[in-house]
């Protein structure tokens, strides 16, 4: 097998020097009933072009070359070439957490980096190191803001994400954490008339998206006026951090829960991703996951280190502020990069691009058909209602090889034919222009 | 001054640049990116965004395109990572991370696929999912999985609520789960946000499960018992099947932390061995890297009893014979994660078990248990073995013998680091104070092994005649010891523009 290093007379003479007979010897703990006679049913081992070759074929099967107007939580954006260089380096990917600081200031200092960063993109005071997806952090912030007010219920908006809740909905169940669902209105926001009536003094937090599931940017300001009324804290959801570099961040929430795939990561059929909290200072000692922290060396020189470690698992165990372990430090890197090329000047002319795509195609979907919740703001998904279902529309331009917009009937039923469709920067006018007649 | 490096046959200084914050480079103007001209419309951000638009942007660094590079390349080697040399943090399975992988995860059509793109045109996808879910179940011995968890610890979440929600349906959730003392610390946490209490359970002086007290402490109100097989002294516990018929003959059942599966791939499977659930971690037994600290996949597998619970969606293999998605599953723990999980993760550990095949993987095996042996044999009198049991894929020492002369486990690991390695893992298990945990994994030639007890065997005369050394460790790296005490009392989490110039 050609990734083990040894030939058969080093297996021989390290046996030897252990005084073992063979090298079943050494499994002799096993139980000899507990053992596997002969070889697993697997596949034969594979030369290296025989496994390309594979994989190939598996990603022939798939679609490629297709134009795609798909959005919802998976935002597909120009990756600068730097970043796969950078992440290559086997120093960053064959790295493991930095628990010895001294040979892995790397990944600190990019950790580092990259908490900093967020900060300054959302607005918030403190992030940590990464969590899962976004999906994940949404569930965290919520059960850290039941740790923060030492209350248990939930007010959830429906425009949020609607795999985002299925998660919150998994965790929550076995934390006796009751989540109150607040649908929109009209305008595809979430309806602050009932919000009103729903948050309570047993509210823990509210928990909207923005720009929301529908691609509508949500009023942050009037909802934290709301939740922070009746004590409750308000979590901010953002699954396309692109928006962030044209629209107000959500400073008015407490925590911010925030999916980084938009900044460089591949669509990669849904993952990895990189999840992202941030919150106030003041709540720092709550906050789940890792954290990286500035200090000194004996000569006093500048260096990092994982801190606040006595909220996580290792230590506390059964008390601590989740089960969560690992990061996901790679992709936060492919994110820190990312935001390092695009940079102040270039996240905002980004955002403008994605505005102005989007806004182009709303405009053509609408001179034809119907674009709902056209009032609302919104940033570069907008939802498309149509006369057929979406479903057989998509099929037929899979025919022109255009992957078309995501059907919302399977999570919002009442919303009948429409679907959610998504322009990025990478969209050009001409696919927009083709969709446009095939669709309408 | 001596030579304090005299002993040191491997590891020589490296070339070490300074490099400041990325953000402390940043100047107005520069510019790393060029967007295409737009081919729509301008648009008027304050008329379509009105209240809602940033006028203050975010303060991300202005550099250009070669500051990149150089910035994240001199981060880069200040990182110690398997490329670099051995690594033997125990419990981590820091293996080799096959470039093949690397190469196959980033083909277009699976690097670019969207999660919610029509079945017909992800079958390719679907077809992955589904082979190393049948790798994976032949592997363990069980009879279903779910590849959605996207890392160990979710993975562990997701197999005890699969637990908890069986014996929902059985009437009762019951109240505790079973934890021995030498388990890792997301066992205990896992358990807590499933819902349940922890009751700790003592290793018997073996170091392995003590069926006595099992039989004692599974009452009708213990739903499971979570152990890691082998366990983190890296011994297997051979009384794994008589545990399991303790457990189920009153109504309880056993959970697998398969984070130690290296030990056991082609050799043992789990669910032969009345394992009821478990999980695996991918970035250990199957390859995938570890990039410093995640993304990891932790798959569940599971008996039939418990697969009606999985989380929704489960690949299917629909009437026309195309693969495609259920979501249908009435009694589903419901989901854990969005989409279908770490989906690059699987590419990668399918592309490993396809390179090793049934032979290879058994060899891999083999040759880790081999090498954590060797390491045992030659170490043992130098550093005292915390437990005379058998080990396989791992062997913990303890610092009793160098605490004499005040040299402790963390200096030891410190000083490990000047002789060209990356330390083990330091003070864990819990169960033995001052422990050495040491996996070499399979990955290690003979003359590395060889370098590395050279270099364990150095440290302790050197903790025994100048302990100094040690206690000052390292002294090759970028940065000497880092005051941790500091970074906890005042938190310093970011970099601000303001305090750019107090950092110059």
């Amino acid at each position: 097998m050609r990734y083990l290093p040894k030939s058969p007379s080093d297996r021989q003479e390290m046996l030897r020097e252990i005084g073992a007979k063979s090298i079943d010897d050494l499994f002799a703990p096993i139980p000899v009933s507990a053992r596997v006679k002969g070889d697993l049913n697997l596949p034969r081992q594979m030369a290296e072009c025989e496994i390309l070759s594979t994989f190939q074929q598996r990603a022939a099967e798939n679609a490629q070359g297709y134009r795609s107007f798909l959005g919802a939580g998976a935002y597909h954006h120009y990756r600068p070439v730097v970043i796969d260089s950078l992440i290559s380096r086997g120093e960053f990917f064959t790295a493991y957490t930095p628990y010895q600081a001294e040979i892995a200031q790397g990944t600190l200092q990019s950790i580092f980096e990259f908490q900093s960063m967020i900060c300054e993109l959302t607005g918030m005071e403190v992030a940590n190191a990464s969590m899962y997806d976004a999906s994940t952090a949404t569930t965290e912030a919520v059960l850290m803001a039941e740790r923060v007010t030492g209350r248990k219920a939930v007010v959830v908006a429906r425009s949020v994400h609607p795999e985002y809740r299925e998660v919150l909905a998994t965790y929550a169940k076995n934390q006796d954490t009751p989540i109150a669902a607040v649908s929109y209105g009209d305008h595809g926001r979430i309806d602050l008339t009932t919000l009103e009536k729903t948050v309570n003094d047993q509210t823990s937090c509210v928990l909207i998206q923005s720009p929301n599931f529908f691609g509508t940017i949500e009023d942050v300001a009037a909802v934290a006026g709301i939740a922070h009324k009746r004590g409750a804290l308000l979590v901010v959801a953002i699954a396309e951090a692109v928006s962030l570099g044209i629209v107000k961040p959500p400073v008015e929430a407490d925590i911010v829960a925030m999916e980084a795939q938009s900044f460089g990561v591949p669509l990669g059929y849904g993952g990895p991703y990189a999840g992202v909290i941030a919150t106030r200072e003041k709540f720092v000692r709550q906050m789940p996951g890792r954290l990286v922290g500035q200090t000194v060396d004996k000569q006093g020189r500048r260096g990092f280190v994982l801190t606040l470690s006595t909220r996580e698992q290792h230590i506390r165990r059964e008390k601590a502020t989740s089960n969560i372990c690992t990061n996901q430090a790679l992709i936060a890197l492919i994110t820190t990069i990312f935001m390092t090329v695009y940079g102040r000047e270039g996240m905002r002319d980004l955002a403008k691009q994605n505005l102005a795509k989007a806004a182009y195609a709303a405009g053509e979907f609408g001179k034809k058909g119907k674009v709902l919740f056209s009032g609302s703001p919104r940033f570069n998904e907008f939802v498309v209602q149509t006369k057929e279902d979406p479903y057989v529309i998509n099929n037929q331009l899979l025919e022109k090889r255009i992957i078309g917009g995501f059907p919302l009937k399977k999570f919002y039923p009442e919303l009948g034919n429409a679907a959610l469709w998504c322009c990025t920067e990478l969209t050009t006018r001409g696919d927009i222009d083709a969709v446009v007649k095939e669709v309408a | 001054m001596k030579d304090i490096n005299a002993r040191i046959t491997k590891a020589t200084m490296h070339v070490t640049q300074n490099e400041g914050l990325i953000m402390e480079k940043s100047s107005p103007g520069k510019k790393a990116y060029k967007l295409p001209p737009l081919d729509v419309p301008e648009v008027d951000a304050g008329k379509l965004l009105g209240a809602v638009e940033r006028h203050e942007p975010a303060e991300l660094p202005e550099v250009s395109e070669i500051e990149v590079i150089r910035h994240f390349t001199r981060l880069s080697t200040w990182n110690y990572g398997v490329d670099t040399g051995m690594y033997p943090l125990g419990s981590c399975t820091m293996k080799y991370n096959a470039r093949i992988n690397e190469v196959v995860a980033r083909l277009d059509g699976l690097a670019n696929a969207h999660p919610y793109q029509p079945e017909r045109i992800s079958q390719g996808a679907l077809k992955i999912l589904r082979q190393l879910s049948d790798c994976l179940l032949e592997i363990t011995g069980m009879d279903a999985i779910t590849l959605q968890p996207a890392a160990g610890a979710q993975g562990e979440l997701t197999g005890i609520l699969l637990i908890r929600t069986y014996l929902e349906t059985q009437g009762n959730p019951r109240k505790k789960i079973l934890i021995p003392d030498s388990a890792h610390g997301t066992n205990p946490a896992t358990a807590s946000i499933a819902g349940y209490q922890v009751e700790n359970l003592k290793s018997c002086d073996k170091g392995m499960l003590d069926l006595a007290a099992l039989e004692k402490q599974v009452t009708e109100d213990v739903a499971a018992l979570m152990v890691t097989n082998p366990n983190t002294l890296g011994i297997f516990e051979s009384d794994i099947q008589q545990a399991a018929e303790i457990l189920h003959a009153r109504g309880a059942l056993l959970y697998m932390d398969g984070a130690n599966m290296n030990a056991l791939v082609g050799k043992a499977r789990p669910g032969k061995n009345g394992v009821d659930v478990m999980h695996l971690n991918l970035h250990k037994t199957f390859s995938t890297p570890h990039g410093g600290g995640g993304p990891g996949s932790g798959p569940v597998a599971c008996k039939k009893i418990l697969e009606p619970f999985l989380p929704a969606p489960v690949v299917i293999t629909k009437p026309d014979g195309t693969l495609g998605f259920d979501y249908d599953r009435p009694q589903s723990i419901g989901r854990v994660r969005a989409f279908y999980g770490n989906f690059g993760m699987h590419v990668r550990a399918l592309a490993y078990i396809l390179a090793n095949g049934p032979d290879g993987l058994r060899q891999t095996t083999e040759d880790a248990v081999l090498n954590a042996n060797y390491i045992r044999r030659k170490l043992e009198g130098v550093y005292e073995l915390a437990f005379k049991t058998p080990t396989l894929h791992e062997v913990v020492f303890n610092d009793r013998l160098q605490q004499k002369n005040g040299v402790r486990t963390g200096d030891i690991a410190k000083r490990l680091i000047d002789y060209g390695f990356h330390s083990y893992t330091v003070s864990f298990p819990l169960i033995v104070p001052g422990a050495l945990m040491i996996e070499p994994t399979e990955s290690e030639s003979k003359e590395e092994l060889d370098l590395f007890v050279e270099a364990m065997r150095a440290i302790a005369e050197e903790a025994a005649q100048d302990p100094e050394i040690v206690l000052q460790a390292p002294h090759s790296t970028r940065v000497s010891r880092l005051d941790e005490v500091r970074a906890a009392r005042n938190p310093l989490l970011r970099w601000r523009l303001e305090t750019k110039a107090a950092a110059d």
